[in-house]
């Protein structure tokens, strides 16, 4: 082998060990970044997102953390995570207990995001999306030891739509309500203002993420009433009367006269078809 | 060419001590003030807000708006929405636009030694480490924060979020300065013990994914340093031992038959501690195509190609 081709080698094998080295360097770091951002990108349920933040991932790949949105922000809701909370590294949320969001008709934030990580789309502050309100500890909440509280519901920014009162009976005293506040899901906007208003010594009402305050009852349950008016009348044809399963010569009218026993309306004449009846009754 | 007797290289305790004593203290640190003079005030540009109520800019270096209409935006930032599979609104692509433009003029890596906060903490390490005298040295490859950079435009590809700002160091602590400081600390005295005692310049020159993409973006920048006068050069090796990225500074100090006199690698961070720190002036900021080099035949090859500069300046 001549002395330029044994250099040639040499200097191949240098280049290839470089390129490996290189590699693994940068395959390290990746991995090493990869697994750790996989962790860090876990948001605890007592953060709350600025609104306009539709989906926590795409929210992930959006946002630049430049904490303007912070900055807009009139009431110093919104603050940038720092090092060391369990917040995804510099991303702008909230905590309702401390201060919630106000809910400003301009929405500020939205306005100077530079990326639109948060939604310009969004325009009406109502219709922001940032959590749920959940009345979540029924035993502390004093509305049900049948106080009179009723301030999460005079707080709330889309007052007598988010969160009504729905009475019931106190039967304890047996004369008196309780007013329960009560939270619609499709009017809350998870602004937390009840949460942080909440009288008693730790919020029993609190704003979670709408995944975790969420059930889901399924497709497979559909309301008969609700389908009904959608279709604008009966979706079985005709609509059938509905037959009760009863003794003989009595039937049952819903919303109506109750149990009907036949004999007692169809029996026009004190006397029945059975002579022997007819004497039986003549003799008590 | 000038005869200079050839020195002995200088101990690194005793660096820029030649310059003080000839050129004094202004014209030896000059490059070195208006550095840390323009990272701490672009810090304080972003403070004066929250602090005193004056609003002259708002944001962070991720993103930022200036008087209320100029944005700029971090374009490694933005690049990772982008392999994050996110299409930003326009007012982040045009602050990116903006800054590109400016480092494609003024020098990529000028964001390194002019605008990044980290780099006084890894300054204060290296002299820390010249004072002390240390020579404890990782081996690392220059190259890693390459290969790095690309990881990190990888990761956030593959799992849609932008990686990297999970534990990048420079946003972090800018970051820290402004909204507030939480550990970060912690991350700032990591990097100052990884270059003062564990590999010198291990941050800045070899591991730092951000330094690395700007060095790309400053391929073709106009201001670059110029060796104008290597005929008035002593061979002291100051400006070698003072250069953050030594590599960058041999080509233009030959001799004889040197490619170029202009400081061409893209990883020269137009930080000027060179011109500082030479006692007799060899190094200038210059613009990329007057290089001497091509039309050097004399001691007064420097003057001559000045003025035929001017000439063409003023005709």
């Amino acid at each position: 082998m001549s002395d330029s081709e044994q250099r040639a080698r040499q200097s191949r094998r240098r280049f290839l060990i470089g390129l490996i080295k290189g590699a693994s360097a940068a395959g390290i770091a990746g991995l090493g970044i990869g697994l750790y951002s996989t962790q860090a990108r876990s948001l605890p349920a007592t953060a709350i997102r600025p609104p306009g933040v539709n989906d926590e991932d795409e929210f992930l790949a959006a946002c630049i953390r430049c904490g303007l949105c912070v900055r807009d922000c009139p009431y110093d809701t919104l603050k940038l995570a720092e090092v060391g909370e369990d917040v995804p590294l510099g991303t702008p949320w909230f905590e309702a207990r401390k201060i919630p969001c106000e809910m400003c008709e301009d929405i500020p934030c939205v306005k100077a995001c530079p990326t639109g990580a948060l939604d310009p789309g969004l325009t009406d502050i109502d219709e922001a999306d940032m959590g749920l309100a959940v009345l979540i500890d029924q035993e502390n909440c004093i509305a049900f030891q049948g106080l009179r509280c009723e301030v999460c519901y005079n707080v709330c920014p889309v007052r007598g739509k988010a969160i009504t009162l729905e009475l019931r009976p106190n039967k304890r005293t047996g004369k008196h309500a309780f007013f329960i506040p009560t939270v619609h899901s499709e009017h809350c906007t998870g602004c937390g203002k009840c949460e942080h208003a909440c009288v008693v010594e730790i919020a029993t009402i609190k704003v979670l993420p709408r995944h975790l305050a969420m059930g889901e009852m399924g497709d497979y349950y559909r309301l008969g009433w609700e389908e009904k008016q959608k279709a604008g009348g009966s979706l079985v044809t005709p609509d059938l009367e509905h037959r009760y399963t009863l003794p003989e010569g009595q039937s049952y009218d819903y919303e109506g006269q109750g149990l009907i026993r036949e004999q007692e309306n169809q029996d026009a004449t004190p006397f029945g078809n059975s002579a022997l009846d007819t004497l039986n009754r003549g003799f008590k | 060419m000038a005869v200079v007797e050839k020195k002995k290289a200088t101990p690194t305790a005793d660096l820029g001590k030649e310059a003080l004593r000839v050129k004094g203290f202004w014209r030896s640190y000059k490059w070195l003030i208006l550095r840390r003079f323009s990272q701490i005030g672009i810090l304080a540009l972003f403070l004066i807000g929250p602090w005193f109520g004056i609003w002259i800019v708002k944001g962070n270096l991720a993103s930022s708006l200036t008087l209320d209409v100029l944005p700029l935006t971090d374009p490694l930032v933005l690049l990772q929405t982008l392999a994050a599979g996110y299409l930003p609104e326009t007012t982040a692509v045009l602050g990116a636009v903006i800054v590109l433009a400016f480092y494609l003029i003024i020098g990529g890596r000028a964001y390194c030694s002019w605008v990044c906060p980290i780099n006084i903490v890894t300054d204060a390490a290296q002299w820390l480490r010249n004072k002390l005298n240390i020579k404890s040295q990782l081996k690392l490859s220059r190259a890693n924060r390459y290969w790095f950079l690309g990881a990190v435009l990888a990761v956030s590809a593959a799992l849609g979020i932008i990686a990297w700002e999970f534990v990048n160091p420079v946003s972090m602590v800018q970051r820290a300065l402004i909204f507030g400081m939480g550990f970060a600390w912690a991350v700032i005295v990591m990097i100052f013990l990884l270059d003062a005692f564990i590999s010198r310049r291990a941050w800045c020159g070899h591991l730092c994914p951000v330094g690395a993409f700007y060095s790309l973006l400053g391929k073709t920048s106009l201001i670059r340093v110029n060796a104008v006068a290597l005929d008035r050069c002593d061979r002291c090796m100051e400006c070698f031992a003072v250069c953050p990225e030594q590599k960058v500074i041999t080509p233009v100090l030959k001799k004889t038959g040197r490619p170029t006199s202009i400081i061409k690698d893209i990883n020269c961070t137009n930080c000027g501690r060179c011109i500082d720190i030479c006692s007799t002036d060899v190094f200038r900021f210059d613009l990329r195509f007057n290089d001497l080099a091509r039309s050097e035949v004399g001691p007064n090859a420097a003057e001559s190609t000045k003025q035929s500069h001017q000439r063409e300046v003023l005709s």
